[in-house]
């Protein structure tokens, strides 16, 4: 299977302090992999150098065997790269539609054709088809500032998926988020990657929601990858019980 | 509110009838105000980029139009120049804005209006400093004279009809909505596909352009131009207009530059205390409607629909 990330001896320093130390692994096309770590662990550091937002101190980041290290995330985001941010990043004063038209239409042709075609740039229909998916069609016209807070995770998540990404990127997707929304974005992610066939990695606390969701999970501390594998088996490795309960 | 605002071409039109040449001088003045502040609007209001230079693009293109038109050559080459200079010098202004924000950005900005204003009142050769340009010919447009008041009037406000027309576009394409995306989380904006170093910069391209189309239009309606006018004074009167109107609001820019210009004339009566009765009004307004006027309006009769505007 060909793999659609790869990351290889990827470091990161800031002053003296190695945040990111070596690491290399690749995730494969359809996979769902889980990143864990203690709090302080690099998996934030790790993302945001994959992503563009920081430049690595050495090491190489590869899309579809491209490299693509140190390119700009809006580059990125147009080369298939999509992410969510772990604190809330909606747009407050657009409503929802707007949220999901602008989270696809830097896909859609040339800047001077944008601002000359259709207002919705013509995504309208799409925008449509993603807030039915995510069950958001009575907010479609509010503000997104005015929905709740698990409504606004649900509508971040979509709007990432919005320009049809071969990667997405998630960070901490289940925090603050309830129970029951809770499961409806575990279907709904599942769904996605089932019928899509685009590739995840997530950033998670949520033990319960890593192990249902992952099919592999790679665990990190101290900037290392200490262990690496199926859920089950990384539950109970005891370098991760280590490094989760310290000495 | 929505029946008020078909109602405002009918009431510019048939304003100018009612009014001595004063009073028509001042509805102009407005008009050129206006397409200043929708320009500034764009930059700032949009894509939340400050800039207190705005007065030196509307003096970029008053001098282009003064230069132009006692040298003989027709207004409608000057709005070709001023938009094209406007557009260019507007976008290696938005340079710094790409590494600063804020207030650092409203010093970049502000120093750039000061070098303006000192070429224009010290390159003698050109603008003739101090002394400013007199005498600016008022277009003859297809055969029709815009020489008396009225006329010209009537040329100011189909150029604001058209600039209105233009802006409302781009604010309801999909630019609009990058550059509201930009101003509100230029992070996030970055990380769904949205150039936001291209985008800042076309934001203060356009912006300075509509300053350089209000400044060809200033030229001629007060037939004298001279450095002063554009100096940092009228750039921080253009930013007024923007946020007293309601920053990031299209009809702000058109409330604000009518509460700037009219204000004053309707505040004569209380002849030196004019700018204390101002300073006042806009303190008091902005601490309880940071969106001014237009939020003030919103929150008096709300609006049904939950969209933006």
């Amino acid at each position: 299977m060909a793999a659609v990330l790869e990351v290889e001896s990827l470091s990161k320093s800031f002053g003296g302090i190695r945040a990111v130390d070596g690491v290399s692994f690749a995730v494969n096309e359809g996979e769902i992999l889980g990143l864990i770590g203690p709090n302080g662990s690099g998996k934030s550091t790790l993302f945001n150098c994959i992503l563009g937002q920081l430049v690595p101190s050495s090491g190489e980041v590869r899309l579809d065997g491209r490299a693509i290290t140190g390119r700009r995330p809006c580059d990125l985001n147009r080369l298939g790269v999509g992410r969510t941010f772990q604190l809330l990043q909606v747009f407050s004063q657009l409503s929802v539609r707007e949220n999901l038209i602008l989270a696809g239409q830097e896909h859609q042709g040339g800047m001077w054709s944008r601002l000359f075609g259709p207002r919705d740039a013509g995504l309208g229909p799409a925008a449509e088809r993603m807030i039915d998916f995510f069950r958001l069609s009575e907010l479609a016209a509010e503000r997104a500032g005015s929905l709740s807070y698990g409504q606004q995770k649900l509508l971040d998540v979509a709007m990432a998926f919005m320009a049809g990404p071969r990667l997405v990127l998630l960070d901490e997707p289940a925090g603050g988020v309830n129970l029951t929304m809770l499961g409806d974005l575990r279907e709904r992610l599942r769904a996605i990657n089932a019928e899509s066939r685009s590739t995840f990695v997530v950033i998670e606390h949520n033990m319960e929601f890593v192990m249902s969701i992952c099919t592999r999970i790679l665990v990190l501390a101290e900037g290392r990858i200490i262990a690496e594998g199926p859920p089950a088996a990384v539950r109970d490795d005891p370098r991760v019980i280590e490094a989760y309960l310290g000495h | 509110m929505k029946k008020a605002l078909l109602l405002l071409p009918i009431v510019l039109v048939a304003a100018p009838y009612a009014l001595k040449p004063y009073g028509i001088y001042l509805l102009s003045l407005w008009a050129v105000m206006t397409i200043a502040a929708i320009g500034l609007n764009l930059t700032l209001g949009y894509a939340g980029q400050i800039s207190l230079a705005q007065a030196s693009f509307v003096g970029i293109g008053a001098y282009t139009a003064a230069l132009l038109t006692t040298n003989g050559w027709p207004l409608a080459l000057a709005f070709i120049v001023a938009a094209v200079l406007g557009f260019t010098i507007g976008w290696l202004l938005g340079y710094p804005a790409l590494r600063v924000a804020h207030h650092y950005l409203a010093f970049v900005t502000l120093s750039f209006g000061t070098l303006v204003f000192l070429v224009l009142r010290n390159e003698e050769w050109l603008t003739k400093g101090v002394y400013g340009i007199s005498g600016i010919p008022r277009p003859m447009i297809l055969g029709w004279s815009t020489k008396a008041p009225i006329d010209f009037y009537f040329f100011c406000l189909a150029v604001l009809a058209l600039v209105s027309l233009a802006a409302g576009w781009l604010i309801h394409s999909p630019w609009g909505r990058a550059f509201t995306a930009l101003r509100e989380n230029p992070v996030r904006a970055l990380s769904l596909g949205v150039d936001t170093r291209r985008y800042t910069l076309m934001a203060f391209a356009l912006g300075s352009a509509l300053g350089g189309i209000a400044g060809v239009l200033y030229a001629p309606l007060v037939q004298f131009i001279e450095p002063t006018a554009f100096a940092v004074g009228l750039s921080f009167n253009l930013l007024l207009m923007v946020i007293v109107g309601g920053s990031g609001r299209f009809y702000g820019p058109f409330v604000g530059a009518a509460v700037s210009v009219l204000l004053p004339e309707w505040l004569r009566f209380s002849q030196g205390l004019y700018l204390m009765i101002y300073a006042i009004f806009v303190m008091v307004l902005l601490a309880f409607f940071p969106s001014g006027l237009l939020g003030l309006a919103e929150s008096l009769w709300p609006r049904s629909s939950k969209s933006r505007a």
